[in-house]
């Protein structure tokens, strides 16, 4: 058994150093000898026992399993599963500690393992210096690299005000209307908190703001309703959120496609460790959105039917997973056959692809007749009256938005054939509590910390290209959620 | 019970670091606030258990105990017997790791102890700053 141990100190703080190597699969990001990795079983990759799957670049094949981790220690211990390295009993222990002196971070990581006879001093090299102190290195050229892009000086202009890139609209229309110029952000005011933002989520309702039919915007204006980043000043009588805090938010008023961004400090939220800015602005109004729909519009209940249109949507996907998560049988109305992957993959146990089937029969098939006690409706004009068909006496009709178009209200004599209950909730109202909205985002951080439900980023685009990232949003080429990189 | 943690990174390799710190009787030849020492009892100053009376420059007298040390782990321990700053239960740990990017060395000096509530915050920065660091800072020079 031999022991091989690497320390170095990383010019940066420890939450900035543990946010990546916390993530068990993030070597591929900064690992210089890592091919590709990937965690099986689609378990979150820093769940105890979680195991990556990854390639070297000079071919080797290793599985490695994460044993331990502590966000309070900042401790990581995995060992090797397999490998077509000759090395047994592998296994590895990463811990960072604080260098108070300087706000810097020490890095220990040891390994005891056996390599073959004989080729002891060969093997102890080739950990040390071939992976751990690549790995410094690497780590150190990615902070540099990540932080160079995410955090350019800001630009002082008149008054305080933070002068910084943002996408304007001009007029209401098509997704050529959204383009890059320079605005002004101000110094908070009393109960307001400027963020460096990070990363900033794209959602339909972007959409629907840009082309005006959601009038929540007056040109010219910043498009844009959630955003993750970092906290750089806080204005007179906030409480709860400090300069350098982690945070993201989901709320009117518009304004989040910029780099920079002053509002109430009351709807923005503090990250947990656990989850990464890219996640919060992917998921911060989807899956508050999913929370609210599922314990508090309609409480869904063990053994009940629930059927979720555009089960392969950004909202779908976590409606079928939360909903799965309480207990319910998920049926799922999707487009295509690879959207009816993804929804089973979700938890959705009958995708129906409505190219083929039809949803109204299907799901009365599927329910025995009874019906759904919940349809989660997010389709509108096509869909409302299959949803009201296949609705369970009594059952709860849920609209929460028309990406078809508006809907017809439903008769209350039809509603009264079933006992039916018929909501149109808005999240923003549900959020506008500044409890309700702690304890909404909390639920969320929770599931999600604990694996149950994941949001998958398929599109990243910078920020200049938000018109792209509407096009491909609008003609469905996007898979899973998109965000843009200021 | 209060907490304190101060750690820093010093410029030479631990075991040079260690010769200094290991004796407890050398408190005047690398910290900048310790005017003279003396092991009591004529004990040998790497003896667990032995008392180290020092006086500072600013007049106070303080009595440690060492309560652990260890070569191999490049860590000792000690807690205050009477000192002139009000506190109690005080234990201080103080331990090197060498970083082998560099041969430098990771210094970690902890403490914990009680005293009056409204003193903590006082009482933290100033052995935290004022007395870790410092002597965190002068040590810096001392084995350059």
């Amino acid at each position: 058994m031999i022991k091989v141990t690497r320390s170095a100190v990383i010019d940066a703080p420890i939450e900035r150093v543990w946010a990546v190597l916390r993530d068990f699969n993030s070597h591929t990001d900064w690992h210089p000898i890592i091919a590709e990795s990937a965690i099986e079983n689609g378990e979150p990759s820093d769940q105890v026992g979680c195991v990556r799957d990854f390639t070297l670049k000079d071919g080797n094949h290793i599985r490695e399993q994460l044993l331990a981790l502590s966000d309070e220690d900042h401790v990581s211990t995995y060992c090797i599963l397999d490998a077509t390295l000759p090395m047994q009993r592998y296994v590895a222990t990463v811990q960072l500690k604080r260098v108070t002196d300087g706000n810097r971070t020490f890095w220990h990581w040891q390994s005891t393992f056996d390599p073959p006879r004989g080729r002891e001093r060969e093997f102890a090299e080739l950990v040390g210096k071939g992976v751990y102190e690549a790995g410094f290195e690497g780590l150190r050229t990615y902070l540099r690299h990540s932080r160079a892009e995410a955090a350019p000086a800001p630009r002082r202009a008149a008054r305080g005000a933070i002068r910084c890139n943002a996408i304007v609209i001009d007029r209401h229309g098509g997704a050529d209307e959204l383009r890059l110029r320079e605005i002004d952000v101000a110094p908070p005011g009393p109960g307001e908190a400027r963020l460096r933002q990070t990363a900033i989520g794209v959602n339909y309702i972007d959409v629907y703001v840009r082309t005006g039919l959601y009038p929540l915007l007056s040109p010219p204006g910043v498009p844009g309703m959630e955003a993750a980043g970092e906290v750089i000043d806080v204005g007179e009588g906030v409480t709860g959120i400090l300069p350098g805090d982690r945070v993201a938010y989901a709320c009117p008023p518009v304004g989040a496609y910029a780099q920079y961004r002053t509002l109430k400090a009351e709807q923005v939220v503090v990250l947990p460790v656990s989850i990464g800015d890219e996640t919060a602005a992917a998921l911060m109004l989807k899956g508050m959105s999913a929370e609210y729909l599922v314990r508090r519009v309609y409480r869904v209940q063990r053994g009940d039917f629930v059927l979720v249109h555009s089960a392969a949507g950004g909202v779908g996907l976590l409606l079928c997973q939360w909903a799965k998560h309480l207990g319910a049988t998920v049926i799922g109305t999707v487009s295509t056959e690879a959207k009816a992957r993804a929804a089973r993959a979700a938890g959705c146990d009958h995708p129906i692809v409505t190219t083929q089937d039809d949803f109204v029969a299907r799901t009365r098939e599927i329910t025995g007749g009874r019906g759904a006690n919940a349809v989660y409706d997010g389709v509108g004009k096509d869909t409302l009256a299959g949803s009201l068909e296949v609705l369970a006496t009594p059952g709860h009709l849920v609209s929460y938005g028309q990406s078809s178009g508006s809907p017809e209200p439903p008769p209350l004599t039809v509603l009264s054939a079933k006992s039916a209950t018929f909501s149109r909730p808005v999240l923003f109202h549900y959020t506008a509590d500044p409890a309700v909205l702690r304890e909404i985002a909390g639920n969320v951080f929770d599931l999600v910390a604990r694996g149950v439900v994941r949001v998958v980023i398929g599109q990243r685009y910078p920020l200049a290209e938000a018109a792209r990232a509407h096009r491909e949003l609008e003609a469905r080429q996007t898979i899973g959620a998109s965000i843009l990189l200021p | 019970m209060i907490k304190v943690y101060t750690s820093s990174v010093i410029d030479a390799p631990a075991d040079a670091v260690w010769a200094q710190i290991r004796d407890f009787n050398g408190l005047p030849k690398w910290t900048p606030f310790v005017a003279e020492s003396r092991i009591e009892g004529g004990q040998p100053a790497d003896k667990v258990g032995c008392v180290r009376n020092f006086r500072l420059k600013d007049g106070g007298v303080i009595r440690e105990q060492l309560l652990t040390l260890s070569d191999y782990d490049f860590q000792c321990s000690y807690s205050i017997l009477e000192s002139p700053m009000g506190v109690e239960n005080y234990v201080a740990t103080l331990k090197l790791t060498p970083v082998t990017d560099g041969n430098r060395t990771f210094a970690e000096w902890s403490a914990e102890f009680d005293c009056a509530p409204e003193r903590e915050q006082a009482l933290a920065q100033q052995i935290g700053q004022g007395v870790f660091q410092a002597a965190f800072n002068s040590l810096k020079q001392f084995v350059r």
